[in-house]
């Protein structure tokens, strides 16, 4: 074969794979949007995946409004911040629901999500909780408060702050219950240090943390009171406790900028008595107070499912996500430190 | 025994390893022209094994070293020499290393009593072997997490220590040499072996120098499998090892918590450094199986 021969062949192999590579992106490309039938209207959901069933009976009540009628879902669940990323990158979104402030606060910076976003009522929130401590049925180890966590035999697991966002929570309310209980900086550092020296475990997520735990790998799991009254509610036979100081958990929500106008009517719907209504059987504290409580199974006392704790401390109160993070969980931050001196011991 | 040896010399090279000199011996003559000449069929081929390769691997490799490039060479340094990923780095590929040690043993006997021995099950542990590719990584950390965690009914906890790293690397690791040794050894004719036990070599012997040097490239391949699907597994760890800095947290938990805090650059940098280390092992383990392979 002579060498033009070859070079032509060559042009030709290379124009076909090349045309192969147009058709394939091409496939990909067209299936993005199909146009809705006449009147309804497809709203896309992207959120973390504890609240999945507290937002599918909110989307069913929602159907029932006049509002709400024609407007079919497509939804997305997943880890939070993996979540938040998606949309980043371009996965379609009208609300998002996360369970950090920070992940919404990326699609702002990314000009996705608009800055006024956090000015509402409630400040962006759809739904709380509280940071608390779960331990065996009966609570053998005699758990009260914090301060029994650093006593010998204790085993603790928590979802790992470097890896899962939100098992930040747990951290900042161990540190800051110290703080909140008249501690100092210094004594609350202390105090962080002989807890992690009790840490046997830091799972990737909350829920695998929960899965730790019922496995046997610790014996006490510091998770969300949602979480608690959620796994209790699926038949997982545990005890929680509420301690009297802790940290308030916020999970928000928000309506893309260039979501459809409806997105907008349901993030109103959600911040309802109806909607948040449907937040608290989940075990989700309420963000509006007229929200009506009823029974809650699965929560320490059904009737009263949500005891105010003498001092629940909220998270500006610590300085916001953004100070947070390079104080404690970057790089040369708090817990780094702490681990490496804790994890060097062990 | 030397005298086994160069005894033997000429019988391998009558058998199995033929295959290998005989290419060799093919190539050698019409290589200048074959370098150059493609029929259109294999041009087309070439074709597109290019693009399917650069679309699914040679593009997203180098997105990743763009990416660890992203904040310059002092972001790189810097997120390779925090103690707590180099703690990470070394537990890594420490029990990768350890793993593949294992698999090349485990592996090798595995696919010999496979395909040479004749026992009831035998059709069941065929299919049974792949169950770690087929099982999601997380199933596999609850499986193992319950067969050697605190209700183990064996009586051991082995769950957030080195050891559960190093068991759900093996777990999900096994496969590979089985796989890889299990055809080349169907292949090997029984009569070599025949040959060299009439000539007097001892099994040790004729395993040594007949049947070792025909499989070595089968199992450096899989060895090479191996490693690299340990060093980058992260599924099976996350219930099994509790992710504990210093101690039990290994690469890919890292490379995952720099994502989840927005250092892209860390977490690039972390995957550029176990695409180095994978490359030297693939390399390594070439040039053992090729030197193996050349004392036949």
């Amino acid at each position: 074969m002579s060498l033009r021969k070859v070079v032509r062949v060559r042009a030709l192999a290379a124009l076909i794979a090349a045309a192969a590579t147009v058709l394939l992106t091409g496939c990909v490309g067209g299936a993005a949007t199909a146009p809705d039938d006449a009147g309804t209207t497809t709203l896309h959901l992207v959120g973390y995946a504890v609240p999945k069933e507290a937002n599918n009976a909110i989307q069913k009540k929602f159907a029932e409004t006049t509002e709400g009628k024609d407007v079919t879902w497509e939804e997305s669940y997943g880890a939070s911040g993996d979540q938040s990323r998606a949309v980043l990158n371009g996965l379609k979104a009208d609300y998002v629901n996360f369970s950090l402030e920070g992940d919404v606060t990326r699609l702002v910076k990314a000009g996705l999500v608009d800055q006024s976003w956090n000015s509402g009522l409630t400040k962006g929130i759809v739904s709380d909780s509280a940071v608390v401590i779960v331990v065996q049925k009966g609570n053998p180890l005699g758990i009260r408060d914090w301060s029994d966590l650093t006593k010998p035999g204790v085993k603790i697991v928590t979802p790992n702050p470097a890896s899962s966002g939100s098992a930040r929570w747990n951290i900042l309310a161990a540190y800051q219950q110290v703080i909140a209980n008249g501690g100092t900086e210094a004594e609350a550092q202390a105090y962080l240090t002989k807890f992690f020296n009790h840490v046997a475990a830091l799972p990737g997520s909350g829920r695998d943390a929960t899965n730790a735990f019922l496995q046997g790998s610790a014996n006490v799991l510091i998770s969300y009171e949602n979480e608690a009254i959620l796994a209790r509610q699926s038949g997982e036979d545990f005890d929680y406790i509420l301690p009297d100081a802790t940290l308030k958990i916020e999970n928000p929500g928000a309506v893309l900028k260039d979501a459809n106008p409806k997105a907008k009517v349901y993030l109103d719907f959600v911040l309802s008595p109806a909607g948040q209504e449907e937040f608290v059987k989940k075990g989700f504290r309420p963000v509006i107070p007229d929200t009506p409580i009823g029974e809650v199974a699965g929560a320490n006392d059904p009737t009263k499912p949500f005891p105010v704790p003498s001092r629940l401390f909220t998270i500006s109160e610590l300085g916001g996500w953004d100070a947070v993070n390079a104080k404690f969980f970057d790089e040369g931050g708090l817990v780094p430190d702490i681990q490496k001196a804790t994890g060097r011991s062990q | 025994m030397t005298v086994d040896s160069q005894q033997l010399a000429p019988a391998p090279a009558a058998g199995a390893v033929t295959t290998g000199g005989g290419r060799r011996d093919r190539q050698r003559l019409p290589r200048a022209k074959r370098a150059t000449s493609l029929t259109p069929i294999s041009g087309l081929g070439l074709g597109i094994a290019l693009t399917w390769f650069s679309l699914l691997v040679l593009i997203p490799l180098t997105a990743v070293l763009v990416q660890a490039s992203m904040g310059g060479w002092s972001a790189y340094w810097d997120a390779l020499t925090s103690p707590q990923t180099l703690a990470a780095l070394k537990l890594t590929v420490g029990q990768a290393v350890l793993v593949t040690a294992v698999n090349i043993v485990m592996g090798t006997v595995i696919a010999w009593v496979l395909v040479r021995d004749q026992f009831a099950g035998k059709q069941l542990l065929e299919v049974v072997i792949d169950i770690p590719f087929a099982l999601p990584t997380i199933v596999a950390g609850l499986v193992l997490l319950s067969l050697y965690g605190p209700s183990s009914p064996l009586g051991v906890n082995w769950a957030n220590t080195r050891v559960a790293v190093f068991l759900a690397f093996l777990f999900v690791t096994l496969p590979f040499i089985v796989r890889t040794v299990q055809p080349v050894l169907l292949e090997l004719e029984q009569e070599v072996e025949e040959a060299a036990a009439s000539l007097g070599a001892s099994r040790l012997t004729t395993f040594r120098l007949v049947i070792l040097p025909s499989l070595a490239p089968a199992i450096a391949s899989g060895a090479a499998l191996s490693f690299c699907r340990a060093i980058s597994e992260y599924g099976s760890l996350v219930l099994l090892s509790g992710n504990l800095p210093y101690s039990t947290e290994v690469a890919s938990v890292r490379i995952m918590s720099s994502i989840e805090g927005d250092h892209l650059t860390e977490a690039a940098a972390v995957a550029s450094i176990l695409l180095v280390v994978a490359l030297i092992v693939i390399i390594t383990l070439d040039l053992i199986s090729r030197r193996v392979a050349r004392y036949a």
